[in-house]
């Protein structure tokens, strides 16, 4: 394929060192004859993408070079046609789930009608994001490229309590880093994004490849009693969803909520029907501006911790706001007036309001929903990146006349109310994760439903036909 | 800073109703008065101002300020306060921050809030001893210092505060100490009127974990003949009626010498406003113990690159160029097609 690309590129000029480069454009030629796709979409995409004329002119003619390869020397006697697939009719993009998610803050930024601030560190495979949001300013957008993972979230987490959306994007090693601070957002209870890109681990582990080990330390990866909401997307355009719904849940319940995503659906890319903006929801939030509560000597005063009774969430009153005045901190706090109090039943009452408050956002998530057979024994159980593999592996069971059922979840803390009883309708729960089987573990120890992991920690996502061999091997 | 119009305040309106709970006798009530006293001579509101704090005894400071505040945790004030004060340049942002939390858990971050030069004040409370955990040894202890955790002495030298500062290009770097009312409040006067990253170093006493760890320099009898009060545009001199007086050598190096040996002349004239921090630095280094002449006041204080506003103004021209964010347009800006 070298020699053939460099014999493609000479008659350009172009120096046998750089042809090999454009080596990549006679590969997608070839393949592109292969399954018999227009050509038309890369070449315009080629004069689009490359400026220098010399480049643009070495890859158009190695992928022409490639294509006619395929075609004259008949590789094979029969190529192969992928005609289109049948979609929903609407306007539609190409989009990586790093991209949907981005968008998906910068949306969710404008709907809760608040400037962004991003604090972010480069990692892979996150770094996207702060180089998608560095590029729309003009949203309001702050984006700061921190000295490391710890100060890219305190800068979130100040900006939050300056009135800001406050987020921050990493993979698995910045989540360790960040434990602290976010454990320090919980106590402040206030709202914050952080989003984790998960990948292969522990430590440097698989940068470039995809993994969902990070689950548990999501769930439970800081110190204290620390429950926050936990969300997970599960599609590249799904990304930009979930990033609007954790962002919802964070100002509302003014709380860190932790986003996964994972190297698969973040590099991965999927026609998107685009929404309508109309569609999406208000998710907007009140700063305080009143004294909220009667001090004993008749005056009144500002109560940083004076809770909403419905969503146990607290008033954010950001600097600026006159007579608000208050102090915040990680020290234990009395409920009520924020002032430091290490009485013990203070720290119970404490403890217990945090988690009742994250336990309660149950009451405003939809509730798990089966697809396929519902008179199904088998159960399949998902969250994140496995759901095109595991809706795949369904659909063909299904086919073959085998009756399964499958769930999946975007909500892994809280659960959906209904989850346990759902789960319970079913004999068997299978629960395929690239993982050593984390949300399986959850479920069990959740539920007391004899659920069996399927697991797979490769680094790359499981394949329709792994699924389905997994899945008979446990129920035929 | 905006154009509302600040009511005039009093010391009362700056205090919180909370109780102060440091030691008796600690130098930190001093520099808790000190602060008190000029917040109402800023012209600035109580309720656009905010302390952060990290961890140790001075980041309770926030509590006792009745202002916005967050005491957050150890080392971690500068990045939130950088947070605070990106997000919101409108605001007067303050770092309350001590030996232990700005110089060995926070170094990094307060490296990088004076190289990034955010318009934040910072107090650091240096004691050279960890205090709120009981007594171990702190990254500006002397070496041999004995403590519960060094039994047979400290074998790490110690950083010279004033050292690091410059060295990370902070543009305002400044010393101070807690028996001086009035000095500190015009050191705290000048940091806060400074456009950029402020640094200001306070000899605290630490009179319960290392009680009297700067009286050779500070205390009223030694005043005299050991604290050098720098001031711009003056020569460099102290001691009973200016006797002695700092030089600059041949190699670059500063040395205190008799006036009356060297003449007037000879003696080093401060000058704050040089872009080259070398004699600043110089002078931060001029005493290495805490028996020797020691400068005090403002070391260095430059113009230069503010981030803050820096990236506000990024915003606004992104803002103007493009107008406002169109959403519907955004998901669109990668091509689109349509399905029929």
């Amino acid at each position: 394929m070298t020699s053939l690309t460099k014999e493609a590129t000479a008659p350009l000029g172009v120096k046998s060192r750089d042809a090999e480069r454009s080596k990549n454009f006679f590969a997608l030629g070839l393949v592109s004859w292969l399954y018999t796709r227009p050509v038309e979409t890369t070449t315009s995409w080629i004069t689009e993408r490359f400026k220098d004329p010399l480049v643009r002119a070495a890859n158009e003619a190695a992928f022409k070079a490639g294509y006619h390869f395929g075609e004259t020397t008949e590789l094979i006697d029969h190529p192969f046609k992928v005609p289109p697939a049948p979609l929903r009719a609407g306007e539609y993009t190409n989009v990586t789930g790093n991209t949907a998610l981005a968008w998906g803050v910068i949306a969710a930024g404008q709907l809760a009608k608040l400037p962004v601030f991003l604090g972010s560190y480069p990692i892979t495979p996150a770094s996207d994001i702060l180089h998608e949001l560095a590029k729309h300013k003009h949203f309001g957008v702050r984006t700061v490229q921190a000295e490391d993972e710890i100060a890219a979230v305190g800068l979130a987490l100040g900006s939050a309590f300056a009135g800001h959306l406050g987020v921050t994007a990493t993979s698995g090693p910045g989540m360790a880093l960040k434990s602290e601070t976010i454990s320090l957002a919980i106590s402040l209870e206030l709202p914050l994004l952080v989003i984790d890109i998960q990948r292969g681990g522990p430590s440097t582990g698989l940068p470039t490849k995809t993994d969902a080990g990070d689950l548990q330390l999501a769930l439970y990866g800081r110190h204290g009693e620390s429950p926050l909401p936990v969300i997970a997307a599960y599609s590249p355009s799904h990304c930009f969803y979930a990033a609007i719904e954790a962002v919802r849940i964070a100002l509302k319940y003014r709380t860190p909520v932790i986003l996964l995503s994972d190297g698969y659906l973040a590099n991965g890319s999927e026609p998107w029907l685009l929404p309508n903006i109309e569609d999406l929801p208000d998710i907007s939030v009140q700063f305080a501006t009143e004294l909220n509560h009667i001090a004993e000597d008749g005056s009144e005063e500002f109560w940083p911790y004076l809770r909403d009774p419905q969503t146990l969430a607290r008033p954010w009153a950001i600097p600026g706001t006159p007579k608000l005045m208050h102090r915040i901190g990680g020290i234990e706090k009395e409920d009520g007036s924020g002032n430091i109090n290490y009485t013990p039943q203070n720290h119970q009452l404490m403890v217990n309001l945090r988690a009742a408050k994250i336990a309660g956002i149950a009451n405003d998530i939809p509730l798990a929903t089966i697809s396929g057979d519902e008179d199904a024994t088998t159960c399949v159980l998902g969250w994140g990146s496995t759901w095109g593999a595991i809706t795949e592996a369904v659909m063909r069971l299904r086919a073959e006349g085998t009756k399964v059922a499958s769930v999946h979840l975007m909500h892994l803390n809280p659960f959906p109310k209904n989850l346990g009883e759902v789960l319970k309708r079913f004999e068997n729960v299978l629960v395929p994760e690239l993982n050593s089987g984390q949300l399986c573990r959850l479920v069990r120890a959740e539920y007391l439903v004899d659920a069996h992991s399927i697991s797979k920690i490769q680094g790359i996502p499981f394949t329709a036909g792994e699924l389905v061999a997994a899945i008979k091997q446990r129920i035929l | 800073m905006s154009d509302t119009i600040v009511p005039l305040t009093t010391k009362k309106d700056w205090a919180s109703d909370q109780e102060v709970r440091w030691c008796p006798g600690c130098g930190d009530y001093g520099v808790l008065q000190a602060v008190l006293q000029l917040m109402p001579e800023l012209g600035v509101s109580p309720a656009n101002t905010v302390f952060v704090s990290g961890i140790g005894c001075s980041s309770r400071f926030p509590y006792y300020m009745n202002t916005y505040g967050v005491h957050s945790i150890h080392g971690r004030a500068p990045a939130i306060a950088t947070g605070v004060k990106t997000a919101r340049p409108d605001l007067d942002v303050w770092v309350i921050t001590g030996d232990g939390d700005a110089l060995s858990i926070g170094g990094n971050h307060l490296i990088h809030m004076l190289r990034r030069n955010v318009d934040v004040t910072m107090l650091l409370f240096n004691n050279r001893i960890y205090g709120l955990t009981k007594g171990q040894y702190s990254p500006t202890s002397e070496l041999g210092k004995v403590t519960k955790s060094t039994p047979l002495g400290s074998v790490d030298p110690p950083f010279n505060p004033l050292a690091v500062a410059l060295g990370a290009g902070a543009s305002f770097v400044a010393r101070t100490h807690d028996l001086d009312r009035k000095h500190m409040t015009e050191v705290f006067r000048a940091a806060h009127g400074h456009r950029g990253a402020s640094f200001v170093e306070i000899f605290q006493n630490c009179n319960v974990f290392n009680d009297g760890a700067f009286k050779d320099i500070v205390s009223r009898e030694q005043r005299g003949e050991m604290l050098i009060d720098l001031k711009h545009g003056e020569p460099v001199r102290f001691g009973a009626d200016g006797h002695l007086g700092v030089m600059a050598t041949k190699d670059g190096s500063l040395q205190i010498v008799e006036v009356a040996d060297v003449g007037e002349d000879a003696i080093l004239v401060h000058d704050k406003h040089r872009q080259n921090p070398g004699l600043a630095f110089a002078l931060a280094g001029l005493s290495h113990d805490d028996h020797s002449p020691t400068p005090f006041g403002i070391f260095r204080q430059v113009e230069s690159h503010e981030y803050s506003s820096a990236v506000s103004v990024q915003v606004a021209h992104a803002y103007e160029r493009n107008g406002p964010g169109d959403l519907a347009a955004l998901l669109r800006s990668n091509g689109t097609w349509t399905v029929k």
